[in-house]
């Protein structure tokens, strides 16, 4: 994926939490992919851990529409309101903050405000978060027990990367990082290891 | 050098003074670069530590790591090391400073958890080992350090008794040369080299087909070389300043007693020369050679046989050709020198490699220098007066004076035992060291092995040293040549050196006058 030269803006914040924000997308099916750095207001920065699209109100489940339908843009065509009916949400896991001009790898004071817009992070601003291959941030997620979260955590990684001038070398030292979290599990650092490019 | 002296090999986390410090390496530059035998420092918070590291092991956070990289791919190996599957170095600590800078003192505490630990810089080793100047000289520099000198304090050296061990080819007759070298143009002692292989008195080849120095070419003037074998001078155009013979009357039954091995004599018959000593004086030798042995043993008792045997024994001196009636004062003439300050190498020529010839003369030269410096010493301990200069007898193949058998007997056990207070010491050169006697080598004060073989003599060679299963995994791991481990008296702390090379240079430091040299004698050396 190619990162936005400037800042994008793609929802607002519904659920707030200081580890956790759930947001909505303004457009259905518009997310971040996983492991998108993204930025809640001015301060508060999270990584996508989730997408998923629900029914809007949640007591009229969806029901199946295409029987007699020859494509997929042919349902959504001649049920104009199904984009009504319908929301896209992300789930965010917090794992920084922004304190004046410094940035920090690790939960901010308090959680963002509710209908705070979310952004996805141009690139300077994921070297700027990821300067130097930190990955202090990665025992937040690794601790937080998420059931995919070893992937949650590849994905960021890899995300990140595509930021940076030599990927590789950003993904070394940042996997480095993450081996002395993991350093008694080595099956498990093998299985985050394994889903990065490292270009050895 | 990959690892500038600035960034650290690595850092403390664990260990303790008895068994070593655990050191964490850093980056894989610095695994590779520390070796056994790496001399390093440690800053602590107050103080700094001086060690060397004696061993190396891989370590791993995870301990199924062996059965989670069963399947590992290049990727997860470089993510891995130096993170959760790391190096760990052992480092021995020996010396201490405190931040003032005063003269190092045996470690007696240790550096706290995550202090760095830095490759040793040439102002460390300065500091342990002192700089060249009057009384050190330079002999080598660290593993990895070719341009820093460690020095040997070699007054310190003298005031014990030596050793230099290493099997054939190491590099030991160099490194002998070296220290002979040092001795005389610092003036710290008076040599007397008993040169089995006549390789110190005059040039001799290295290994490698250059010619190399010896003594009396270096110092041509306060040199005198005397040999067993004038004919093997000659042919080796070497300018002798005296050719030794030994008289049949300037042997005593110890003399004989030492070759008991060699001559296949048994007890009896070295018990018989006693007997004989004592009836026939002087020239028992001759006389009992010319006597039967019937007449003799109704006369002295004990059995004709054992007195055949003896006879038959004591008769293979005669095929010695410096043996001769009486003695023509070689001895003396020995003495002689050694009083006025000049110092002899007694080659043995063809001798060399009979060991009959090399024990008797070294035997019998030495127990008169024993009872001469004995006396003068006792002189002047009653008369307030001058005590005699050290000397330093240099023997090879010592384990054949000091095996366990003989050192009880031998002059040379009586030396290494007690002789400092008479200001005699060895310099023992051996290759078996383990055939040398516990007691007498654990009044070696200094001891320089080169690599060495045998697992007994490496044992035995580290016998009673601190540390010394430490030093067992830096001394098995000595190259082959030119490297050496010294411990012990004259040095504050261990050290693997790379011994430095005899050449050009050492020469033009050695025509130097040393500290102790006289003036009178350098002109000699000067104008021939």
């Amino acid at each position: 994926m190619t990162l936005p030269a400037t800042t994008t803006r793609f929802g607002e914040v519904v659920e707030a939490s200081i580890e956790r924000l759930l947001g909505q997308c303004h457009a259905l099916y518009e997310a971040p992919v996983l492991g998108t750095l993204v930025r809640a207001g001015e301060s508060v920065y999270a990584v996508v851990e989730g997408v998923e699209t629900v029914a809007l109100d949640p007591t009229r489940p969806i029901v199946a529409r295409g029987a007699g339908a020859a494509s997929e843009a042919e349902v959504y065509a001649e049920h104009p309101q199904l984009e009504r009916l319908l929301r896209t949400q992300v789930s965010l896991s917090v794992i920084g903050h922004r304190e004046g001009s410094d940035v920090r790898q690790y939960l901010p004071p308090l959680p963002p405000r509710i209908h705070t817009f979310l952004h996805v992070c141009p690139a300077e601003e994921v070297r700027e978060f990821f300067a130097g291959g930190r990955s202090d941030f990665a025992s937040l997620l690794i601790r937080r027990g998420m059931p995919a979260g070893d992937d949650v955590l590849a994905a960021v990684l890899r995300q990140a990367s595509a930021a940076f001038e030599a990927p590789g070398d950003f993904l070394l030292t940042a996997s480095r990082g993450v081996a002395s979290l993991l350093a008694g599990d080595t099956a498990r650092l093998n299985a985050i290891v394994r889903r990065l490019p490292l270009g050895v | 050098m990959g690892v500038d002296a600035a960034s650290p090999l690595g850092t403390v986390v664990g260990g303790s003074l008895s068994r070593g410090l655990d050191v964490r390496l850093g980056s894989a530059e610095a695994v590779e670069q520390a070796k056994v035998g790496t001399f390093v420092t440690i800053q602590g918070a107050g103080s700094r530590y001086f060690g060397i590291i004696t061993d190396l092991r891989l370590d791993a956070a995870d301990q199924r790591l062996a059965s989670a990289m069963a399947d590992a791919d290049a990727a997860l190996a470089s993510v891995l090391s130096g993170t959760s599957a790391y190096s760990l170095a052992t480092v021995s600590l020996n010396l201490t400073t405190g931040v003032g800078g005063e003269a190092p003192q045996p470690a007696k505490s240790l550096p706290g958890h995550f202090s760095a630990v830095h490759r040793a810089s040439n102002e460390d080793v300065q500091a342990i080992f002192g700089s060249e100047d009057a009384w050190h000289i330079y002999i080598g520099s660290p593993l990895d350090m070719e341009d820093t000198r460690v020095c040997l304090d070699l007054r310190k050296f003298v005031e014990r008794s030596n050793g230099v061990f290493g099997k054939s080819g190491t590099g030991k007759s160099f490194l002998t040369r070296i220290l002979l070298a040092g001795i005389l143009q610092r003036g710290v002692a008076t040599n007397l080299v008993f040169d089995m292989h006549s390789e110190y008195g005059w040039q001799t080849k290295t290994e490698s087909g250059h010619a190399a120095k010896g003594l009396k070419q270096l110092f041509p003037s306060r040199v005198a070389v005397f040999t067993m074998d004038p004919a093997s001078a000659r042919r080796r155009g070497v300018q002798t300043d005296f050719d030794v013979q030994i008289g049949y009357d300037e042997i005593e039954p110890e003399d004989i007693a030492i070759l008991a091995q060699t001559l296949k004599i048994t007890e009896l018959g070295v018990q018989a020369c006693y007997t004989l000593r004592s009836r026939f004086g002087a020239s028992w030798i001759l006389d009992f050679l010319k006597q039967p042995s019937d007449e003799l043993s109704e006369n002295i008792g004990g059995s004709s046989s054992t007195l055949d045997a003896l006879r038959q024994r004591l008769g293979q001196l005669q095929r010695l050709d410096f043996m001769r009636d009486h003695g023509q004062g070689a001895v003396k003439r020995v003495l002689d020198h050694l009083a006025d300050g000049r110092h002899v190498v007694l080659e043995f020529g063809r001798y060399g490699d009979d060991l009959t010839a090399y024990l008797l003369v070294a035997n019998l030269i030495t127990r008169r220098i024993h009872e001469e410096y004995r006396k003068r010493t006792e002189q002047a301990l009653a008369a307030d007066g001058k005590e005699p200069e050290p000397l330093v007898i240099t023997i090879e193949e010592a384990h054949r004076f000091l095996g366990p058998g003989v050192a009880g007997q031998t002059i040379f056990g009586t030396i290494a035992r007690e002789m400092r207070k008479y200001h005699v010491t060895l310099l023992v050169v051996d290759q078996r060291p383990s055939g040398i006697d516990d007691e007498v080598l654990s009044q070696v004060g200094t001891r320089i092995t080169c690599q060495l073989d045998n697992d007994r003599d490496v044992d035995a060679v580290l016998g009673g040293a601190s540390g010394a299963r430490e030093l067992k995994s830096v001394l098995s791991r000595l190259e082959p040549r030119q490297q050496a481990l010294m411990f012990g008296h004259a040095l504050p702390m261990p050290v693997v050196i790379r011994t430095r090379d005899y050449d050009e240079a050492l020469y033009a430091e050695m025509s130097v006058p040393g500290a102790g040299a006289a003036p009178g004698r350098d002109k000699r050396d000067l104008f021939g």
